[in-house]
């Protein structure tokens, strides 16, 4: 007798796992927990690998491919890791009238990393997104997970500047930039 | 003299001494239109919601009360409301200001809904790029929750309802409110067809389901406070209530201002409000309501009747801000996003910013808009960059003709609707751009 045992690793924290458990109950159908689930991976791991989609979907009585389709599908998900800070320009229309684009080339220029891929360093990457939400005070860019307004491109190099700093001295997330 | 406003959902916001605690939300009398809801009937709260003509805030404009009562009762299946907060129509940031710094004011919003539709589970879907705005939310949920507000037995009585916040992925189609449904069920956001889905009838799980708009919900609110009949008196009949207005682009003081639904003029609104255009510089074009809307251009008459019959002759400064003006001049108010744009500004390249923007989010579902807003964009773009063609005008009309009106779900017209209207209303630029061709794009 052929016995197939399939065996799903992964190395989440105690932490996380708690928050899945405690997760998943709370929505009529389990099937949705799974984006929520993909975040949680995606913030603790930096990204969502093929074994990530694997727990996943036994975890929720999905396929693979459903839980892979949404890894392909949203923006925010990635399948590979990027660079230690997440640098997100705004491309869209309010912010490309004040400047973005010329922001953006400039940011790349003064953190020494090609848009949509990593610096050497793997310290930055940096990214053309759409809105964010912010039109009134464009331009606007987003570093992990806080949203810097008013990033005029006479400001690019102290703004980027300020992320260097903090993230050459390990203190990372919501560093004060005053304009 | 300049307008003033008249600030009802953002009575607070801003103030210094006002935070999203929910201590600063009672002190303020926060809680105060639930508690006195509760004892109420739910079809009496319904009525007033219906009698107060508000409309949906998100964008369509459709009246909440009458969204209401489409909600199929009779199935004996559970009811479920969902509170749209993925807010990311290109130009729109009201939403932000009411999630980050009085999230209360949404929660009570929602709770008074949720009674009214009978509702035992509601949704918060935010925008997955607003982490600080998720982790306000939760928090403000958990201190309801532990004061009565949010959970079982709200406020003392025997009536519950549970509030769960979920985080999108930055997908502009889950603003849609079928393609929502869709990625709160943990599929890909691909929109429903009407009919059958509609959301009222065959909504989450199948089940009848409500969504509206965070700014919705906060006019549910004063409706609950003040009475659907005074509600009225806000604004103008069928444009009931106030609207925030987002302004952006070429202007000296972009921001949110709310105002009562035609209290103020477009021209009012630019030149008093937001302080006009920069010095030197003249009003070229204004995208009224979001990128989606149609464009306004600035030398034109907007001539025609109004609904009551009434005929009207307006310049673009004279059109009265509220959903059915902008709609009488062919283009909608949208979500409130007003994007100015001055005489430096090129059309050509503006058209392929916003067709870079609908390319990129196009879910992909529907041929005509999966394909047609790639080409627009190809266009557009390659128009941008010095290698116009004269028949691209109306090859791009062409194009938008085709994706109008044949796909499952609005965002067609959202991405055609904006080439329509910029190549119709700026036709002599798309057709100079080929005789010019500079590869000079001021935008990039």
């Amino acid at each position: 007798m052929n016995v197939t045992v399939k065996i799903f690793y992964m190395n989440l924290s105690d932490q996380s796992l708690e928050k899945i458990e405690n997760l998943i109950p709370r929505f009529p159908l389990k099937q949705s927990a799974v984006l929520p689930l993909l975040h949680i991976f995606q913030e603790e791991k930096g990204f969502i690998s093929k074994n990530d989609i694997e727990w996943i979907a036994n975890k929720l009585d999905m396929q693979p491919i459903n839980v892979y389709g949404l890894v392909t599908f949203y923006p925010m998900l990635r399948e590979s890791p990027s660079g230690k800070r997440q640098i997100k320009v705004c491309r869209t229309l309010s912010c490309a009238l004040k400047g973005s684009y010329k922001l953006c080339q400039k940011l790349q220029e003064e953190l020494n990393c090609p848009l949509d891929g990593t610096s050497h360093d793997g310290n930055y990457s940096i990214e053309f997104v759409e809105c964010l939400a912010s039109c009134g005070t464009a331009p606007i860019v987003q570093v992990d997970q806080k949203l810097y307004e008013n990033v005029s491109l006479e400001k690019a190099t102290d703004f980027a500047n300020a992320i260097r700093k903090e993230t050459e001295t390990g203190k990372e997330g919501n560093f004060n930039w005053n304009l | 003299m300049a307008a003033t406003e008249t600030r009802m959902i953002l009575k607070y916001v801003d103030q210094s001494e006002y935070d999203n605690s929910i201590d600063c939300y009672i002190r303020h009398g926060g809680y105060e239109v639930l508690k006195k809801a509760v004892q109420r009937k739910p079809e009496e709260l319904a009525q007033e919601v219906t009698d107060s003509q508000v409309r949906g805030r998100g964008g369509a404009g459709f009246p909440a009360g009458m969204k209401w009562s489409f909600l199929d009762r009779k199935s004996g299946k559970p009811i479920y409301l969902i509170c749209n907060a993925d807010e990311s129509e290109p130009g729109t940031f009201k939403d932000r200001q009411i999630i980050y710094k009085d999230p209360h004011q949404l929660i009570e919003g929602m709770m008074i809904s949720a009674y009214a539709t009978r509702t035992k589970l509601a949704f918060i879907y935010i925008r997955g790029e607003m982490y600080d705005g998720a982790r306000i939310l939760e928090k403000a949920i958990e201190e309801a929750r532990s004061k009565g507000f949010v959970g079982d037995n709200i406020c003392g009585s025997d009536y519950g309802c549970d509030i769960i916040i979920y985080r999108g992925a930055g997908a502009y189609i889950c603003g849609e409110e079928t393609g929502l449904i869709e990625s709160l069920e943990g599929k890909r956001p691909y929109p429903r067809i009407k009919p059958p889905y509609f959301p009222a009838v065959l909504g989450l799980y199948q089940c009848p389901t409500i969504v509206n708009n965070v700014e919705t919900f906060c006019h549910i609110k004063i409706i609950a406070e003040i009475g659907g009949k005074e509600f009225l008196k806000i604004g103008t009949p069928n444009n009931t209530g106030t609207r925030i207005w987002c302004v952006s682009g070429d202007v000296q003081k972009p921001g949110y201002y709310e105002f009562p639904c035609a209290a103020i003029t477009l021209g009012e609104l630019i030149y008093e409000v937001c302080g006009g255009l920069f010095p030197g510089r003249t009003l070229k074009a204004v995208i009224p309501g979001g990128s989606s809307a149609k464009v306004l251009r600035a030398d034109e008459r907007y001539k025609g009747k109004l609904k009551d019959g009434s005929e009207f002759d307006w310049s673009i400064n004279d059109i009265p801000l509220d959903f059915d003006s902008v709609a009488a001049c062919g283009s909608m108010s949208g979500s409130g996003a007003v994007i100015v744009m001055d005489d430096t500004r090129d059309m050509v390249e503006v058209l392929g910013n916003i067709n870079e923007f609908y390319a990129h989010e196009s879910c992909g579902q529907c041929t005509p808009c999966r394909e047609g807003s790639l080409w627009m964009k190809k266009i557009t773009t390659r128009m941008s960059y010095g290698d116009a063609r004269p028949e691209d005008a109306d090859l791009l009309l062409d194009i938008a003709k085709q994706i109008e009106g044949r796909t499952i779900c609005a965002f067609g017209e959202a991405c055609a609707w904006p080439t329509m209207s910029f190549v119709s209303k700026f036709k002599d630029e798309f057709v100079t751009k080929a005789q010019n061709k500079s590869t000079q794009n001021s935008l990039i």
